[in-house]
């Protein structure tokens, strides 16, 4: 899987037309229940996608099963194929520890590491590094930098690299849970509603940052947030029940809903 | 509020004191006694201990020999000295050997528990773990003295089987379990949104054991060392069998030791109460009242410091 790392280039995503992400015929099981039947989904490179639908319908199943973090319950099954950049994750000889190097996550809660600032950045340089030569500590601390950066975090905690991530404050956890994905240049980032435990105003820093990040990253987000939905990606995925109902662009799922299934979600009939 | 007489109906009225009140009231103090015997006991055990030992040390007591002298001749004849040293160092010395033993086995066990067995294999494993703790530490000692000392001597080709290797072996064996069960308790207290995360980062299950978890649970792990190591200075009945019991400044793990704990069993029932010898025996266990405390609550104050964080 080192080619989806060059295929990421911003000028790919310029295009929009690339598949970051394809389903096909995806079905999951946790132990004897069906939580997804059928997926198939384009999502295209470079662009933000968000995820809606009522709860339970199976939006936080379907993203983990793009990076395989749903294994480790044990428990789930998975049939179809999932596709990144065109690489079948799901086949024998993928590694997943590849497969998370290109497929970013953010969880709902913050969840730095129990670690400083700086080495919930590094983290993951060190685990995909280890046994390897070490970063000497210039570099490791012009990684550290650029992470911040990126995520509009650098000139708030640039005093702070040395204390514990748990000590900042919820906005900013979010932020370096955000910020500790990108040393590992994955191409794809997968965020789980990840502005549900903030406050209005850290809620719009971090969409800020999110828009922010479009173009760099293939962005597929799961939110409960109407608007942010709607103001904030550029295509709309609405699911009901396991089942993808309509995929098209934001607009035209919001203004001009194919099923009616759609159109009573989000004038907010299921709640 | 305004005064007058309430009338009886009153829901708020509080100064009925029908039997429901006096139960009430009964049940409030037998509960409060409960909650303050372990303090008065641990008080009055202290006090009681020190009392009889106080004879010993406003008289015979020397510090510099106490703590200096490896001699221990409390019914000498001509000379009698109460040199705790070799007593001390012969505890000293088991309770280090079996933490070299305890601590990677106990270590071992509780990461396999808490981070690899699943499902039936970890509660067989977790309730097996309870058993060992539940063997009397005579059984140990019957182990130590009968198995394990044959053992020694083949192996090392060494006249006696009972010594510091030995009684450390078998301590070990002992504190293990208990270890064990703190140390998986410390590991299970570890969120488990941070191995979901470090997974999600790409990292393997031992990269998250190592990177993550172990650090995260320092303080739970220290505190279950800690117990470990209080258990070995508390232990008698396996060491007094195990370590050989005569008095000696160990030099290699094939001298055999005698250790404070097993000292004060042996001999205690032999002195006359209240004698200097008695007396002594006292503030040996005073020493041991001291330490096991201290190595306690220093593991409990640990402990506590991960819970509120
Ligand atoms: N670990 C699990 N074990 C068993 N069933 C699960 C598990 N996780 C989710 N489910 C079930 O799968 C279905 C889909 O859950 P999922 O969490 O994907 O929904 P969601 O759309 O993310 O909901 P929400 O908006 O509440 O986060 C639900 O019916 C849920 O009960
Ligand atoms: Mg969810």
């Amino acid at each position: 899987m080192d080619s989806p790392a060059q295929a990421a280039q911003p000028s790919a995503a310029a295009s929009g037309s690339k598949l970051a992400i394809r389903t096909q015929a995806l079905n999951l099981w946790y132990d004897t229940f069906q939580a997804l039947f059928d997926v198939d989904l384009d999502v295209k490179q470079g662009i933000i996608t968000s995820l809606i639908g009522p709860s339970g319908c199976g939006k936080s199943t379907f993203l983990r099963s793009v990076n395989r973090i749903n294994e480790r319950l044990g428990y789930v099954r998975t049939t179809g194929r999932v596709d990144v950049l065109g690489h079948d994750i799901y086949a024998p000889s993928v590694e997943l520890v590849q497969v998370r190097k290109h497929v970013g996550m953010v969880f709902q809660r913050p969840n730095p590491l129990p670690l400083s600032v700086r080495e919930n950045i590094l983290f993951g340089l060190r685990v995909h590094a280890d046994g390897e030569q070490r970063l000497d500590r210039e570099r490791q601390g012009q990684i550290v930098q650029e992470a911040l950066e990126q995520v509009l975090l650098w000139d708030t905690v640039k005093d702070q690299l040395g204390e514990p991530a748990l000590r900042l404050s919820l906005e900013q956890q979010q932020k370096l849970c955000i910020a500790r994905l990108l040393p590992l240049k994955p191409s794809v980032l997968l965020m789980d509603e990840p502005c549900s435990a903030l406050d209005p105003q850290a809620t719009s820093a971090v969409e800020e940052l999110i828009w922010e990040l479009r173009g760099r990253y293939t962005i597929l987000i799961v939110t409960h947030n109407m608007a942010q939905a709607r103001r904030a990606s550029d295509e709309c995925i609405f699911m009901l029940m396991g089942k993808v109902i309509e995929h098209g662009a934001t607009d035209e799922v919001f203004v001009t809903p194919e099923q009616q299934e759609t159109a009573n979600y989000i004038e907010g009939r299921y709640g | 509020m305004q005064a007058g007489p309430k009338s009886a109906s009153d829901p708020l009225s509080s100064d009925r004191r029908d039997a429901a009140w006096y139960v009430d009231k009964a049940v409030q103090v037998l509960v409060f006694v409960g909650g303050i015997s372990a303090i008065i006991l641990i008080i009055g055990i202290f006090a009681f201990i020190l009392i009889q030992g106080v004879g010993f040390l406003a008289s015979a007591f020397d510090l510099r020999e106490f703590f200096g002298s490896p001699r221990w001749a409390p019914t000498s004849d001509h000379n009698t000295t109460y040199g705790a040293l070799a007593l001390i160092a012969g505890t000293a010395s088991v309770t280090g050997l079996a933490m070299l033993v305890a601590v990677p086995f106990s270590l071992g066990a509780a990461i396999y528990i808490a981070e690899f067995a699943t499902g039936r294999t970890r509660e067989a494993l977790k309730i097996l773990v309870e058993l060992l703790a539940a063997i009397p530490s005579v059984v140990w000692g019957f182990i130590g003295l009968s198995i394990m000392n044959p053992l020694i001597i083949h192996a090392f080709d060494v006249p006696v089987g009972l010594n510091v290797l030995n009684a450390g072996i078998i301590l070990g064996l002992m504190a293990a379990p208990i270890m064990t069960t703190i140390a998986e308790d410390a590991l299970k207290a570890v969120p488990d949104g941070y191995r979901e995360a470090a997974e999600a980062l790409g990292a393997t299950r031992w990269q998250i054991v190592f990177r993550v978890v172990l650090p995260a649970a320092r303080n739970g792990l220290v505190a279950a060392v800690l117990l470990g190591i209080g258990r070995g200075f508390g232990e008698t009945m396996a060491v007094l069998m195990a370590s050989g019991h005569s008095i000696n400044l160990p030099t290699s793990p094939f001298d055999s030791v005698r250790a404070l704990t097993a000292t004060i069993a042996a001999e205690l029932g032999e002195t006359a109460v209240g004698s200097e010898h008695y007396q002594a025996l006292f503030t040996l266990g005073c020493l041991l009242f001291l330490v096991t405390f201290v190595i306690n609550l220093s593991a409990d104050l640990i402990v506590r410091g991960v819970r509120r964080r």
